[in-house]
């Protein structure tokens, strides 16, 4: 016996309040940054030199790309905490092809990136096929790819010095030689690349349609015949392959494969979905939050150094941000409700 | 005037003691209503210690809501409530256990992973006493529940996990928990639906003893044959009204389901004239097991080897009661339980397997959840999303949506079923009921299915979009769908169905014609325990 159930009748104020709340965080975050540089300018006169904005933008990259990754996985409901031991594993495995096997600096890349999809399959075969949490399954192979970084590196950074090219290529300024003093690292420009192919996906593709599906509703996605458990492997691999490109972007910034390096990226990456409106209980997220939000961190990871304040502190800073943001997503979706 | 109130305890006390049967709860003209739709109204009800009061009624009639309310889940109602004649009103749950009211659920709200020493006591540990305050006394529960066992004639092991008992040791485990509780009332809502007949009797004569002990039992069951095992009184609920209540042996069986439907098939229902076809959906002895059941020795079903065909432009209607496997049936052969071992399946003559959602769509079928919001549609998405959902890829072959092409897709069904909505964009979340339903059932047309299987296609909607409905799927059967519908309202099953497949406890108990079809033989055909 069942209760009749209610009727909704359609509530125009319920939607555009909806609506006004899922834009609201959106704005929240950007605002937040404006902020951020307004009140950092304010506070240090070294803060809005040129350099020290390329800085920003350069130590966005690695984590900004990690974290649109993670976006997709996020938005299904998921979680992938392996995002940063595997972009270590890729960038080790890049470097054990370039310089150990002396193989062509693109088929190094490609290994990179391989490694991280192939990482990520796995994650999203342990999740959709054995059911596994997504918080245990990729927490087991944050291990594991770690693990394999060590192994396949012996142990020692491996070092870009054959291949000068690698660095060179990443740390150069296309943007610099078309409009002279705008020297914008390269890499830079891989993340805005990665950001705009991630929205695409996430907005014009049928893959992103089903992510949101996925993170929305998953039986009802099931029940209108979609192969969510194939689907659900491939987001997760797609996030694994963002995940081997930081892999490769660390690596050429480096100009070497840090095997010990890794641990923490993916609560960053994770940070900065959820501070850019990206909500861990799925079915919601956009790549322009998540782009905002990883510049969120890194200006105020930069600010919070030119002012001075320990590194500890920083930290500190950063988590409580976090919850914040996590806090910010309840409320919203209490009013929802 | 002081002295009364203050004596209104006592005064009831004395009345107790003055009439020899005081009613152990009495609810009195109880309303309850949910977002402005009345689900009770003005209803009566009350229990003596030592009886079995059976609370009978259709699907929808609220007899859950009233024991929800009974139990003080609903706490916001109109009306009186009394125990032992003192007016009470429960704050929540633990506050009418608390004053000893307890539920036996249809689903067990022990822990399996908890041993039943630890179950019995759970959220009322015996405590040790002075400094020790904090810890559980485990041998004070262990002699107590012993005792509670023993009484319940109940003889296992109280240190083992409750996961190592079956169904119904874990139902008297239930009551032992409710006696610790020192409960008098005790609502039993469907309490046989899991069990095998020598388990419902063992029950049953647990419910005697709980008798004796001068309990009152409230027991709901859509079991017509169980009903007179064991009721003492029956009351019967309709569309939230107080039909009436008698002695079980007073009301007849044919008196009591009169009692139950008793309304007039007033509604208007389209006159079909389609030209039958040949057979599109083909179902021979499908059985369906309940999922989880890895053990091959005690194997449970929620179908049992039912066989039935629908034609082209045909209604078939599938009747039964909640539990009755009508719903799981359908669920079966789309593909959500994956593959089925037992049975045939055949689509249009050709052998199908069933394997899963996906593959079912391919093979053109649809099937409409009776569960909108649950499983039915992705509230957060939009009209035009949700619309295209099934036939994405068909839409999209590059996986590169076309936008232009959806929306084009989604603004024919909003024209065709007159979906009321402000754009295409609009997240279905914020469409009413009947608007969400059609969203659903568009879904489903776009994939250009054969087989329509719909399970409660009107649930939650409203009168006029119930009759669009209906002439939706009238003109889809001259379309030359195949319908299989699952519906708890008989005058829909009756004005729609062109023949009813009626199910109990997983098997087909009838089949009817339409012209044979009345709601007494469907609805006595659902009570049956296999009377075919």
């Amino acid at each position: 016996m069942t209760e009749p159930i209610a009727q909704t009748e359609p509530r125009p104020a319920a939607a555009k309040r909806f609506l006004h709340l899922g834009a609201m965080q959106r704005l929240l975050a950007f605002g937040a940054l404006i902020v951020l540089f307004v009140g950092f300018s304010l506070a240090s006169p070294n803060f809005l030199q040129f350099d020290n904005v390329v800085g920003i933008l350069l130590a966005t990259t690695v984590n900004g790309v990690l974290a649109l990754g993670v976006t997709f996985v996020i938005i299904t409901g998921g979680i992938d905490l392996s995002v940063g031991t595997v972009m270590t594993l890729s960038a080790v495995t890049t470097a054990v092809f370039i310089t150990n096997w002396h193989l062509p600096v693109l088929l190094g890349i490609m290994a990179g990136l391989v490694t991280g999809a192939l990482s990520g399959m796995v994650n999203g075969t342990l999740i959709a096929k054995l059911k596994i949490p997504p918080f245990i399954a990729t927490l087991g192979m944050l291990n594991v790819a770690r693990g394999l970084a060590l192994v396949f590196s012996g142990l020692r950074p491996i070092y870009f010095n054959d291949t000068p090219v690698f660095n060179q290529v990443a740390m150069g300024s296309l943007l610099g030689s078309i409009v002279p003093g705008f020297e914008v690292p390269n890499l830079v420009l891989v993340l805005f690349g990665a950001a705009v192919l991630a929205s695409l996906a996430l907005s014009k593709t049928v893959f992103g349609r089903y992510t949101f599906a996925l993170g929305s509703n998953e039986e009802a996605t099931r029940l209108s015949g979609v192969d969510v458990d194939a689907w659900k492997i491939g987001v997760y691999a797609v996030t694994g392959l963002f995940a081997g490109l930081a892999g490769v972007l660390i690596g050429a910034r480096l100009n070497s494969a840090q095997p010990s390096l890794g641990l923490g990226y993916e609560l960053e990456a994770i940070a900065a979905a959820v501070i850019g409106g990206t909500s861990l209980s799925g079915g919601e997220g956009t790549i322009l939050g998540t782009v905002i939000g990883a510049f969120i961190i890194s200006t105020l990871t930069n600010g919070l150094r030119i002012l001075s304040v320990p590194q500890e502190w920083q930290t500190v800073v950063t988590g409580a941000i976090v919850i914040l943001a996590v806090y910010l997503d309840i409320i919203r979706r209490r009013r929802q409700s | 005037m002081g002295a009364l109130s203050t004596g209104e305890a006592k005064t009831s006390n004395a009345a107790a003691r003055t009439e020899p049967d005081p009613a152990l709860l009495t609810m009195t003209g109880i309303s309850k209503s949910f977002l402005g739709v009345p689900v009770l109204r003005d209803v009566s009800f009350d229990l003596r210690p030592g009886e079995v009061h059976v609370l009978a009624g259709e699907n929808g009639a609220g007899k859950s809501t009233l024991m929800k309310i009974a139990a003080g889940v609903h706490t916001d109602y109109e009306g009186e409530i009394a125990l032992l004649g003192l007016p009470s009103r429960f704050s929540s749950p633990q506050d009418a256990a608390a004053r000893g009211i307890s539920v036996i659920h249809q689903e067990m709200s022990l822990i399996d992973s908890m041993s039943v020493v630890d179950n019995i006591f759970l959220g009322r540990e015996l405590t040790r006493s002075g400094t020790a305050r904090q810890w559980t006394d485990r041998s004070a529960q262990l002699r107590k529940a012993r005792e509670f066992c023993e009484q319940l004639d109940l003889d296992i092991d109280l240190s083992r996990l409750v996961e190592d008992y079956s169904l119904s040791v874990k139902n008297r485990i239930e009551i032992a928990k409710a006696l610790a509780f020192n409960a008098r009332i005790f609502i039993m809502d469907e309490p046989t639906s899991a069990l095998s007949g020598p388990e419902v009797d063992k029950l049953f004569g647990l419910i005697r003893q709980l008798k004796t002990r001068g309990c009152g039992i409230i027991y709901i069951t859509h079991r017509m044959e169980e009903i007179y095992r064991i009721a003492d009184r029956i009351t019967v609920l309709r569309d939230g009204r107080h039909v009436g209540t008698a002695p079980a042996g007073q009301l007849s069986e044919p008196e009591l389901i009169r009692w139950m439907i008793g309304r007039e098939l007033s509604r208007h229902f389209p006159v079909r004239r389609t030209a039958i076809g040949a057979v599109r959906l083909e179902i021979d002895g499908l059985s369906v097991p309940k999922p989880g059941g890895t053990s091959t020795t005690k194997k449970s079903w929620l179908v049992r080897e039912v066989s039935l065909s629908v034609r082209a432009g045909e209604i078939v209607g599938l009747a039964g009661l909640e539990g009755s496997g009508n719903t799981d049936l359908l669920r079966g052969i789309f593909g959500a339980y994956g593959k089925l071992e037992q049975g045939k399946v055949a689509i249009d003559g050709a052998r199908f397997e069933i394997h899963s959602p996906r593959r079912s769509v391919q093979q053109g079928l649809a099937y409409l959840t009776n569960d909108r919001k649950g499983t039915g549609l992705i509230l957060g998405l939009g009209l035009a999303e949700n619309i295209t959902l099934a036939s994405l890829e068909a839409v999209s072959p590059a996986l590169w949506m076309r936008r232009a092409m959806e929306w084009q897709v989604a603004d024919r069904h909003v024209r065709a079923l007159g979906i009321r909505a402000a754009g295409l964009w609009q997240e279905v979340a914020t469409l009413s009921g009947g608007n969400q339903q059609k969203v659903a059932l568009a879904k489903w047309i776009e994939t250009r299915p054969g087989v329509l299987l719909l399970d409660e296609p009107t649930r939650g909607v409203d009168v006029g979009s119930k009759h669009e409905i209906y002439e939706l799927m009238t003109q889809w059967t001259k379309d030359g769908f195949a319908i299989l519908m699952i519906t708890s309202e008989m005058p829909e099953l009756l004005g729609l169905a062109d023949r009813i497949v009626v199910m109990h406890r997983g098997r087909v108990t009838a089949r009817f014609g339409r012209a044979e079809a009345t709601q007494e033989k469907v609805l006595k055909a659902a009570m049956a325990d296999e009377a075919v």
